[in-house]
């Protein structure tokens, strides 16, 4: 298989890159690392006149820490961002829900703004970042605009995206100290895409204490990662006893709505959404409580 | 365009269209036919190469990406006529048998000890090869293999 001919730029610095998309009249696809775009220019599933490569820009790879936020260039590949020690440190839910990113080789070459541009509902890092109530950095010619992820992700393979604008960069709030995180998810086999998953983080007001802030976030089960509003007010206040959790579990077991598709029904997803939620949450609060690393 | 690679250590510059994965040139443009290319989307892992000492899909990797890269095929792991030590219990263990997808797993499993020279956990060794497909000899062997060459080199490394 070989993609049809494009034209390809890859310029070296951002201003140059919006410029290109400024100017571009055609269809244009941005390269970042390729792991979706490229099977898809292999198969002619995507036929673009112009590919836009980002890969030789350095301003949009690297992990900073600005007052209280890690700031990720959108380019930096997914395995520089699961090994980073900064990271590793301050956002440690990351790289757990990295090492279920298809492969290694793809991580090596993957990177996190892709993911999130590419917008596919069972990906780990859409889910992962919105549940540390990540944003990203759109910039375009004309200037920026931050949006937190959930307003940028529209439904499955659809974002906020402009056709002029690229995303430059991704930005995590670090939580505060003593915040617990939990990421599980179930796969055909390891690396595969997910069939459903969850993340969480969970704060205690003190140890052995009542809930103070957890944010639980699940993918796989509709077309965009689902944060429910209601799991901080039914757990506020309370502490994260199996009774609660299961309380959250059932209420989930009403509301969400998966599909069936190709590969397994929405009474199996849901079941299984279900129990990786509360799963994430008894390990969050675990991790609070600090009786897990 | 021209590109500027260094394969197996040796500069070679080649013009290739934008629209060439890395696989082919290496295959096509540079006579090295150990990679192989199965699914050419990405999932079966055979046409993996180190890219700056990381593994890689060459399928989904454009030629022109690879610009100024330093690329590792499988012609590249055995050095002075000796093969490599994974190519060794790879034989010895027979894990491979029609040896489609060999290359691939030798080139992640060579990263792998790189990185985990201390490796010798079944799971873990299962976990990093899950993306390399194999569709003859089953993954028994092929675990066997790895880990019995992470000894040797390890022993190796004492030895030497």
């Amino acid at each position: 298989m070989r993609p049809a001919p494009f034209d390809y730029r890859a310029p070296d610095t951002l201003d140059e890159a919006l410029a290109v998309l400024g100017d571009a009249a055609d269809d244009v696809s941005v390269l970042a690392g390729g792991q979706s775009l490229v099977p898809m220019l292999n198969m002619r599933i995507a036929r673009p006149d112009l590919v836009l490569d980002l890969g030789r820009i350095a301003e949009l790879t690297g992990v900073e820490r600005r007052n209280g936020v890690l700031r990720i260039g959108a380019m930096t590949r997914q395995r520089a961002v699961e090994t980073d020690p900064t990271v590793r440190a301050q956002l440690p839910l990351l790289p757990a829900a990295l090492r279920h990113v298809a492969h290694l080789a793809i991580r090596t070459r993957g990177t996190i703004g892709g993911s999130l541009v590419h917008a596919d509902p069972s990906a780990e890092l859409p889910a992962a970042v919105a549940a540390l109530e990540g944003r990203v950095e759109l910039r375009a010619a004309a200037g920026a605009r931050v949006l937190a992820l959930e307003d940028f992700l529209l439904g499955p393979l659809m974002t906020a995206r402009a056709p002029g604008e690229l995303l430059a960069a991704v930005e995590i709030p670090v939580p505060a100290p003593g915040t617990g995180w939990g990421f599980a998810e179930v796969a055909s086999t390891h690396g595969a895409f997910a069939l459903a998953g969850a993340a969480a983080v969970l704060r205690l007001d003190r140890p052995g204490g009542v809930v103070e802030h957890v944010r639980l976030t699940l993918l796989g089960v509709a077309g965009t990662p689902v944060t429910p509003d209601w799991v901080a007010p039914a757990l506020a206040g309370r502490p994260p006893a199996e009774e609660a959790l299961a309380e959250v579990g059932a209420r989930l077991r009403d509301t969400l709505e998966p599909r069936d598709d190709a590969q397994v029904s929405a009474a199996y997803r849901r079941r299984a959404a279900v129990e990786l939620a509360v799963r994430v949450l008894r390990d969050a609060a675990r991790r609070a409580e600090g009786q897990a690393p | 365009m021209r590109i500027a690679l260094t394969v197996n250590g040796r500069a070679v510059q080649a013009d290739v269209e934008a629209r060439r994965h890395l696989a082919d040139v290496l295959r096509e443009d540079l006579g090295l036919r150990g990679t192989h290319l199965g699914c050419e989307h990405g999932v079966c892992g055979a046409c993996t190469v180190l890219v700056d000492g990381e593994p890689a899909r060459s399928c989904l990797l454009l030629a022109v990406q690879a610009d100024g890269c330093a690329i590792t095929t499988v012609e590249g792991l055995a050095a002075d006529g000796r093969l490599h030590p994974l190519q060794e219990a790879f034989r010895e263990h027979h894990a491979l048998q029609c040896g489609f997808c060999t290359p691939g797993f030798l080139l992640t499993a060579d990263h792998l000890l790189r990185e985990r020279p201390d490796l010798d956990d079944e799971a873990e060794i299962r976990e990093a090869l899950a993306g390399n497909l194999c569709r003859c000899t089953g993954y028994h062997n092929i675990v066997d293999a790895v880990r019995d060459a992470a000894a040797r080199m390890r022993e190796e490394a004492v030895g030497g």
